[in-house]
């Protein structure tokens, strides 16, 4: 029995938060400092002839100005491809695309000198529709990997004769917006020089790790000489994995040219227009079903338009091409996915990583399959979901923990989905019209096949004379809890009290590398590596102590602070003191590797992940006619997450996503024209208030994972996934249409509603 | 340039500080008086994060020139913190789970600590209306609407 997990230890990290002594990046400051502001490109597409930094350095307070020629290392930031250069140098390929750095004692200099700087284009024809970039003989947007950045593909079965024999056939092409991450504090670094010859890079950030690498490529110097420090980090969402390295180089480089502590802080609307979002997506599916509900055959084809460089979309349209068919087995499934560069900003990393917009598709279309078979879209579900032994999309056959069929029948439940969907009263007495919606998911948590050269953690752990216990690793704490559920794994495994384990501060030269933090992976894999390191310490610690109490030490139990062998126990803390007075070296490194996945790129098929959260939604919603406003009045969230290690900071998960994936169904709405995004603003890009929030039930179901720490399996991303299909669902029982495109904004429903009048 | 005089009441303490007249209040206060635990989230009076009270009302403080501040009283979250009026609030905030990214989560403190001045026992629906202002990206609201509603409901008992 544990002691810990499944409680819920306060969070040591939000005191300094409450108290406004946490510091951000943006709170600190280094004695000589200056700022780096940068010269963006204002067009999608132009040739860049000439950079006249001379205007700009006239002024007193400007210290420097560094184009693509000054850049000492190599021009390219590495994330998969290693397509994007640091500085545009010949060609800017999308309106906020970085050309220079300028460098001034203060803030405000830095932004008037960046206006100051001449840069002479000549604008080229631009390509911001993935449609069009894939046409025949379109302008090729992509200098190094063309127009088509990345392309995946799952073949299955025989899915044209399984169509041509299916008793029902639907399909549908859904098509989903961008989606800015809206963390509240802005990307932001400091760059400053070390005595060594190195840079110290500061930052608010979710992968130190990628950031240390791409320092290395900009500078040209051994990443000996360079450490990744991250700052309390204000919200990522995967906004904070792949693009802080573009700020870093930059602000590295200005630091490494100047001698001076470089800070760079981007401004909302600089971050709005210059950082990765959401894929814009366009889903075209189809579905194939025996009279009896048994979906047989599954086509999709998936388009995400990726902006003008490569980041991580060869990974998101993986992950999308993987889960697209939905969490069913169905013995014929073919997907033809492709991430098509345009001249816009550069899309990247984004809880749920390619999967939302399909979910979106795949969740409407089963809905439509059952009203064309007369069945319950909650059967449906049932009749064709995962379950042990059964296999996936590409053929991972499920060997354990899938609570999906359980998840859904709770969600079901309590969302009263058979009293609520035969409701006889529709008009509620505000004259909205009242509906209820379900969806369901599943996520392969971790890397997976995908990532799996990275998918690995290391730990360190080691117990001071007082017997308070600090941990290490290189995953990161960016809002979600990271560090307090780690702490309870590591006290759990080693018997100490979690108010006395603390986590090192991210420093790239001190903590392991443990891999990125994305894809709901950290408490998995931190987890397991941090329960290897304190498995060896308690080792240490147990032996020593059976010798002093003279037991065998296979007799010694132990709970968090205890250590016993039936009648005699000590305090953790003593057996701390014996083992320092027994001079034996109280630290450990732990490490875990992820499970080995079969795959096979030619068919797609094979073991995607190695384990599945499985989510089911339920989404009751009030939609006025008149003005197409819909108002959500309850959610009911429910995953199987294997363990909830600490059940309040999972809620946090479930509520703040199922949060966020509202804001992706209804509001957010970026507006993008010829590649130029209008009013980027919270005032023109409106993310939910207090005023919009509804009541939001978590349903926790736990099936254990035996490779997850303690059962666990990822949460982080599942909460935002399944919610927009719901609330669509959820509408179309309200008033009888489907909207086929995100954010369902008021102008879009009664757009719909007007065309089927 | 720093040729303006300010003085004012800030966190409790009358003081005089030589700014520059461009600065808004929360230039002033991060950079100037040195108190960073005010947040800025957009520069433009949209997102709350950087709230602070003058002369008790909470006000987004980059829409507010520095000199505009000039005779009055500003609270910070570090006024706050040390002001045992609110330690229920801050305590109630840590056993909710209602600050996690915590960039949000000043702005926040400061909002409900006006609110509960002003209305020691608000309803579900005045906590809601006080933190319109406010927007929060990591909880989904639910939690900070607890952590007010218990802090107001404890008031006396800490």
């Amino acid at each position: 029995m544990t002691k810990i997990i499944g409680t819920s230890p306060l969070r040591e990290d939000a005191r300094v938060k409450i108290d406004g002594a946490a510091k951000y990046v943006d709170d600190l400051s280094f004695p000589g400092m200056a700022y780096a502001m940068l010269v963006r490109s204002p067009f999608p597409h132009a040739k860049i002839s000439e950079i006249d930094a001379s205007h700009a350095l006239e002024l007193p307070e400007v210290v420097a100005v560094i184009t693509a020629k000054d850049i000492p290392g190599k021009n390219k930031i590495p994330i998969v491809f290693d397509d994007q250069p640091c500085l545009a140098e010949d060609e800017a390929r999308y309106i906020g695309e970085p050309v220079a750095i300028v460098v001034a004692n203060d803030r405000r200099t830095a932004q008037i000198a960046a206006t100051l700087v001449s840069v002479k284009y000549s604008e080229l024809p631009a390509i911001t529709d993935p449609l069009l970039s894939l046409a025949e003989g379109a302008e090729k947007v992509n200098p190094v990997l063309g127009n088509i950045l990345s392309r995946h593909k799952v073949n299955k079965g025989d899915v044209d004769s399984a169509m041509s024999i299916a008793d029902v056939v639907v399909e549908g092409e859904y098509k989903t917006g961008y989606q800015e991450h809206a963390y509240i504090e802005t990307q932001g670094v400091i760059a400053v020089p070390e005595n060594e010859g190195g840079i110290a890079l500061y930052g608010s950030m979710q992968c130190p790790f990628y950031i240390h690498k791409a320092l290395g490529y900009v500078l040209g110097i051994p990443l000996s000489k360079l450490r990744v420090i991250q700052t309390v980090t204000g919200g990522a969402f995967g906004g904070k994995e792949d693009f802080p390295s573009l700020p870093a180089t930059h602000a590295a480089i200005a630091a490494y040219l100047t001698s001076r502590p470089v800070k760079l802080v981007m401004t909302r609307e600089e971050d709005i227009l210059c950082s990765t979002k959401r894929h814009p997506g366009i889903v075209r599916i189809k579905y194939g079903a025996r009279r009896d509900g048994t979906i047989i055959a599954c086509d999709a084809e998936y388009i995400l338009n990726a902006g003008a460089w490569s980041t991580l979309s060869p990974i998101v349209l993986w992950r999308g091409t993987v889960h697209s068919g939905g969490p069913y087995r169905i013995e014929n499934f073919r997907v033809d996915a492709k991430a098509v560069a345009t001249n816009s900003v550069p899309n990247g990393a984004f809880r749920g990583f390619g999967q939302p917009q399909v979910c979106f598709a795949n969740e409407s279309l089963i809905d439509e399959l059952a009203v064309k078979l007369g069945m319950d879209p909650v059967e449906l579900r049932l009749r064709n979901a995962l379950d042990i032994g059964l296999e996936t999309l590409t053929n991972h056959v499920i060997k354990e923990s899938c609570g999906l069929k359980k998840v859904i029948s709770l969600v079901r439940d309590e969302v009263k989905w058979l009293e609520n969907r035969s409701r006889k009263e529709r008009v509620l007495s505000n004259g909205k019209y009242y509906g209820v919606g379900f969806s369901a998911a599943f996520y392969g948590t971790g890397l997976g096949a995908g990532g799996k050269k990275i998918d690995r953690s290391g730990a360190f752990l080691q117990v001071a004379f007082d017997g308070s216990v600090q941990i290490a690793v290189g995953t990161t704490e960016m809002g979600q809890g990271h560090n307090t559920v780690l702490s309870m794994i590591a006290a759990e495994e080693l018997g100490a009290d979690v108010k006395k384990v603390s986590m090192l501060p991210i420093d790239t030269s001190r903590v392991p590398d443990s891999g990125p933090t994305v894809a709901s992976r950290a408490t998995m894999m931190s987890g397991q590596a941090i329960r290897d390191a304190a498995k060896q310490v308690r080792k240490i610690i147990h032996d020593v102590v059976a010798k002093r109490l003279g037991v065998a030490v296979e007799t010694l139990e132990f709970e968090p602070g205890v250590i016993f062998s039936g009648a005699k126990k000590i305090t953790f803390e003593e057996a701390v003191t014996w083992c320092f007075d027994e001079r034996v070296h109280l630290a450990a490194q732990g490490w875990f590797k992820a499970p080995n996945t079969e795959w096979n790129s030619e068919n797609g098929l094979g073991d995607a992940y190695y384990a599945y959260t499985y989510t089911a939604i339920g989404a009751e919603v009030a939609v006025d006619k008149e003005t197409g406003e819909v108002e959500v009045l309850r959610i009911v969230s429910g995953h199987d997450i294997g363990k909830a290690i600490n059940r309040r900071e999972v809620e946090g998960q479930i509520q703040g996503g199922a949060v966020q994936g509202m804001g992706y169904a209804l509001y957010e709405d970026l507006v993008s024209t010829n590649g130029k995004i209008i009013r980027p603003n919270f005032s023109g890009y409106i993310i939910p208030t207090a005023a919009d929030i509804p009541e939001i039930k978590p349903v926790i179901v736990e099936e254990p994972y035996e490779g997850g720490p303690f059962g666990a399996k990822g949460l982080g991303e599942p909460p935002l996934i399944a919610i927009a299909p719901a609330i669509a669902n959820a509408i179309f029982d309200a008033i009888g249409v489907r909207i086929k495109k995100l954010p369902m904004t008021p102008e879009r429903i009664l757009e719909t509603l007007e065309a089927v009048r | 340039m720093k040729n303006s005089t300010l003085h004012l009441k800030l966190n409790g303490n009358e003081k005089t500080f030589l700014i520059d007249p461009a600065d808004t209040l929360l230039d002033f206060l991060r950079e100037t008086a040195q108190l960073t635990g005010t947040k800025e989230g957009c520069g433009k009076g949209e997102c709350g994060a950087c709230t602070v009270l003058l002369d008790g009302k909470p006000v987004n403080s980059c829409l507010v020139m520095a000199v505009q501040a000039e005779g009055r009283s500003v609270t910070t979250i570090e006024g706050i913190k040390s002001d045992k009026r609110f330690d229920a609030l801050r305590a109630s905030f840590l056993e909710h789970g209602a600050s996690q990214c915590g960039a949000c989560t000043p702005g926040f403190i400061i909002s409900s600590a006006a609110l509960l001045t002003d209305n020691p026992d608000p309803t579900d629906k005045e906590i809601r209306s006080a933190l319109e202002g406010n927007l929060c990206r990591c909880t989904g609201y639910l939690k900070i609407f607890s952590a007010v509603k218990h802090a107001a409901e404890n008031k006396g008992e800490r």
